[in-house]
C-alpha cells in the first residue's frame, strides 16, 4: 500500500514544459531513495494550473508544486518526502479545486463547480479502475439494468441540458429525433474535432477523464438504439487520441464495450476516427463527410443527422463536454442538474480563459457567472498594468463584449439578447494595447484559411473582407470601405451555406458597433495603439 | 519507378474498415513522405474511387501534402489567442532565421514552415508544433533556440 501519491499533471500544456522528464526523474529518484513501496508517482490530467510550467501535487498533504524542473526533483524528495518540509520556493497556493476537496482559500474555488471536470487531475486517466472507484460506470449500470431507453432519454430531457458544442440545442430532444427513426443501424458520434481558436476544454476532458466521455456515448447509444459509436478526434491532438484509444481498450476488456454489456442484451462498440486538419469538420455534417472518407464539406440541411447521418443512417453528433455531463445527470438525477446554473441555462459551463489575462486556463463554473468574476476574480485581471479593451466569447466566430458587459450574467439567453453567444466557451481577453482593426484582420485571415470553399459568400466574402482590412491597416482605406465591410458582413450572416460562413462576420459586426471610431481613425492613417505602421505598408504597396 | 508494396499493404490493412480513405492517405504519407501523383493513382485504382476525388481529399486537409517536405515540419499558430500574445513577432524571427516564407522548405531540406490553426494550447500562447512535439510560451529567442537544437541534431544524424 502506498502511503504517498505524487500526481504529475500530464497534459499538452505541461508536456510542452517538460513534464515527461520530470516524472521520469521522480520515479527514478523515489526508487533510489528507497521509497518505492511508500510513494507512487502517477500521471494525471490537467490540474487546472496552466502557465506555471510543470505542475504536481503530493497527497495526502495536497501540496501543489509548480515550475518544477529536473534539478528540483531531488530537493522535493529530500525535503518533502523524507523530512516532511514543504519546498516553499515551488509551493503554489492558488489551487483549483475538485469538488471542494482541497485549497479552500483560493478564489478559483469559491466560484468553480466541477461536474464535467470532477475527475480531471484527481484520477489517473489511464486507469479504468480509478474511474470506477470514483463512481464511474455506475450510471451505465443503473441505466442498463434498471431503466428503459425511454426513461434514460426522459431524464436527460428533464435535466434541460443543452449541447455544449456551441449551438446549445437541447440534448434530450436531439436524441428523441434519432430514437423515433426506424433503422437497422444508428450511430453515435462524439465530436472531438475541437478547433475553435482559444478552446481546449474538450482536449482536457479527453486527456483527463476519457472514460466519462465513453460512458456518455454508451448511454446515448442505449437511449436512441445505436450499437456503434465513433469518436472523431482532430489529427493534431496526439495525446487525446492515445488516451481515448487506451480507455476504449480497457472498457472492452472490462466488458463495458462489446456484446452483452452488464449481462444485458445491449451491445455497443466504439472506434476512433482521426481528422486530418480542417476546422470546418467541427460542423456536424462536414464531420460525417470526413468519416465517410470525403472532403469535409457541409451537407444541405434538412435532412438533419438524427434522420439521415453517417452512411445515410440516423446519427447523433454530440460534443465531448455534452457527453461527459450525461453520466452525472443519470447518476444524480435531472433535479440535481437543474439546481446548478440559471433556470433557462442549467448546469455548468467549461470556459477557457486565454489572451491578455494573468491566470489563463480552464475553469468550470455555473451558468450565470459574470464576465467580471471570470476575468478579475478567477483570471486575476489583465497583466502589465494594461486596461480591458474587449473580450470575445465563443472562439473566433464569437461575439464581442466590452466593459459595458462586465456585469452581465453569462447565460445562453442573456447573451442571445445582445447578439452574442457562449459558443465553445473560449474567452479571449484583449487588452487596450491591441488595435481593433488589426485584431479583426487576424480573425478574417483565419476564415480565409479555413473556409471550405463550397459557397461563394464565405469563400469570396472573407477574401474581399481581408482586402478591405489590408487597405485599412495600410492607410489606404476609404469611408466606402467601412460601408462595404458592414454590408458584406451582414449579407454573409444571412446567405452563407453553413454555420461557419454565417458566424464568421459576427465579431466584425461587433467590433464595428463598439469601436467604429477606431476604424474611422485608420482612414486618416491614425492608429492610437501604434501597431499599424502605415509608412512601412506604403513602401510595401508601392 | 515507385515501389508500391507499402501502398498495397496499407490498403489491405484497412479491408474491414468502412470508408477508410483518410486513414489510407495518412499511413501512405507516413511511409512515402508525401502523396505523389503516382501514389494517388495507385490508390485510386486499388480502392476504386476516381483519382479526381482522391486528389480532392488529399488537397482539402492541411495534414496531407502532395509535395515533398522538409525533415521537420514547423507549424506556427497565429490565431487570435496567439496573435494577442505577439505571435507575429515570433513568426517573423523564425522566418528570418530559416530564411524562408511560410509554405517553403529550407534549401538543406531540414525544415518546412507552415501555419497551423489553433492547437488548443492557448494558455501557454504563443505556440508552435515541430512534427508532433509542441512548444509553448514562446519568445523569438526561445523559438530560435529550439530550432537551433533541431539543426544540431539534424546535422549530427546526417
Amino acid at each position: 500500500m502506498h502511503r504517498i501519491h505524487i500526481l504529475v499533471a500530464m497534459d499538452a500544456h505541461t508536456i510542452s514544459q517538460g513534464a515527461r522528464s520530470v516524472k521520469d526523474a521522480l520515479v527514478k529518484e523515489v526508487a533510489l531513495a528507497g521509497l518505492a513501496d511508500d510513494v507512487r508517482v502517477v500521471e494525471t490530467g490537467s490540474l487546472g494550473i496552466y502557465d506555471k510550467g510543470v505542475v504536481l501535487v503530493i497527497f495526502p498533504d495536497a501540496v501543489y508544486y509548480v515550475g518544477v524542473k529536473m534539478e528540483d526533483v531531488s530537493e522535493i524528495i529530500a525535503e518533502h518526502l523524507l523530512k516532511g518540509r514543504i519546498v516553499e520556493r515551488l509551493h503554489y497556493l492558488d489551487i483549483p479545486s475538485a469538488e471542494g476537496e482541497v485549497g479552500e482559500k483560493s478564489a478559483r474555488i469559491g466560484k468553480q463547480e466541477r461536474v464535467v471536470l470532477r475527475n480531471a487531475g484527481v484520477i489517473d486517466p489511464e486507469s479504468i479502475e480509478e474511474y470506477i472507484a470514483h463512481d464511474g460506470y455506475e450510471a451505465l449500470g443503473k441505466a442498463l439494468t434498471e431503466m428503459t431507453p425511454e426513461a434514460v432519454m426522459e431524464e436527460v430531457k428533464k435535466s434541460g441540458m443543452q449541447g455544449r458544442g456551441g449551438a446549445f440545442f437541447p440534448t434530450g430532444l436531439k436524441w428523441s429525433f434519432a430514437a423515433k427513426e426506424k433503422s437497422d443501424e444508428k450511430y453515435i458520434i462524439c465530436n472531438a474535432d475541437e478547433g475553435e481558436p482559444g478552446t481546449f476544454k474538450d482536449r482536457l476532458i479527453l486527456e483527463g477523464d476519457p472514460h466519462a466521455v465513453i460512458e456518455g456515448m454508451i448511454l446515448a447509444g442505449f437511449a436512441v438504439g445505436a450499437h456503434q459509436g465513433y469518436v472523431y478526434i482532430r489529427g493534431e491532438y496526439h495525446m487525446s487520441i492515445a488516451r481515448v484509444k487506451r480507455a476504449i481498450e480497457q472498457a472492452r476488456a472490462h466488458g463495458l464495450l462489446g456484446k452483452g454489456i452488464f449481462g444485458t442484451p445491449f451491445s455497443f462498440d466504439l472506434e476512433i476516427r482521426e481528422g486530418a486538419g480542417a476546422y470546418i469538420c467541427g460542423e456536424e455534417t462536414a464531420l460525417i463527410e470526413s468519416i465517410e472518407g470525403k472532403r469535409g464539406e457541409p451537407r444541405n440541411k434538412p435532412p438533419f443527422p438524427p434522420s439521415v447521418g453517417l452512411w445515410g443512417k440516423p446519427t447523433i453528433v454530440n460534443n465531448v463536454e455534452t457527453l461527459a455531463n450525461v453520466p452525472q445527470i443519470l447518476r444524480k438525477g435531472a433535479e440535481w442538474y437543474k439546481g446548478i446554473g440559471t433556470a433557462k441555462s442549467p448546469g455548468t459551463k467549461v470556459f477557457t480563459m486565454v489572451g491578455n489575462i494573468n491566470n489563463p486556463g480552464l475553469i468550470e463554473v455555473p451558468m450565470g457567472i459574470t464576465l467580471r468574476e471570470i476575468i478579475y476574480d478567477i483570471g486575476h485581471g489583465i497583466p502589465n498594468g494594461k486596461g480591458f479593451k474587449l473580450a470575445q466569447l465563443g472562439g473566433t466566430t464569437g461575439g464581442i463584449l466590452t466593459s459595458e458587459h462586465l456585469d452581465l450574467p453569462l447565460s445562453v439567453e442573456s447573451l442571445r439578447e445582445i447578439g452574442a453567444g457562449m459558443g465553445s466557451g473560449a474567452l479571449l481577453v484583449v487588452d487596450d494595447s491591441q488595435c481593433v482593426v488589426g485584431l479583426v484582420k487576424n480573425f478574417v485571415e483565419f476564415f480565409v484559411h479555413e473556409s471550405c470553399g463550397i459557397c461563394t459568400l464565405c469563400r469570396e466574402g472573407n477574401g474581399r473582407l481581408l482586402e478591405i482590412l489590408d487597405r485599412l491597416t495600410s492607410g489606404h482605406g476609404t469611408a466606402r470601405d467601412l460601408e462595404l465591410m458592414e454590408e458584406l458582413a451582414n449579407t454573409m450572416t444571412k446567405g452563407a451555406f453553413c454555420g461557419l460562413g454565417q458566424a464568421a462576420p459576427i465579431p466584425i459586426i461587433g467590433c464595428l458597433r463598439y469601436f467604429r471610431e477606431e476604424f474611422e481613425q485608420h482612414l486618416e492613417k491614425k492608429c492610437k495603439t501604434g501597431r499599424c505602421t502605415f509608412e512601412a505598408a506604403d513602401t510595401a504597396a508601392a | 519507378m515507385t515501389d508500391y508494396t507499402a501502398v498495397d499493404r496499407i490498403i489491405k490493412s484497412y479491408e474491414t474498415t468502412k470508408t477508410p480513405l483518410i486513414y489510407i492517405l495518412k499511413d501512405v504519407q507516413k511511409a512515402y513522405g508525401y502523396l505523389s501523383e503516382d501514389i494517388l493513382t495507385r490508390i485510386a485504382k486499388k480502392v476504386d474511387i476516381p483519382l479526381s476525388e482522391i486528389y480532392g481529399v488529399a488537397t482539402f486537409y492541411s495534414l496531407f501534402t502532395t509535395k515533398p517536405k522538409g525533415k521537420h515540419i514547423v507549424r506556427c499558430c497565429n490565431n487570435a489567442p496567439c496573435y494577442v500574445k505577439d505571435s507575429k513577432e515570433v513568426l517573423a524571427q523564425i522566418k528570418s532565421y530559416l530564411g524562408i516564407e511560410t509554405g517553403e522548405t529550407t534549401p538543406d531540406g531540414l525544415f518546412t514552415l507552415e501555419f497551423t490553426s489553433c492547437l488548443g494550447l492557448c494558455a501557454v500562447a504563443p505556440v508552435m508544433m515541430i512534427d508532433s512535439e509542441v512548444y509553448g510560451n514562446l519568445t523569438p529567442e526561445k523559438a530560435i533556440a529550439i530550432l537551433k537544437d533541431y539543426k544540431v541534431k539534424g546535422s549530427s544524424n546526417a
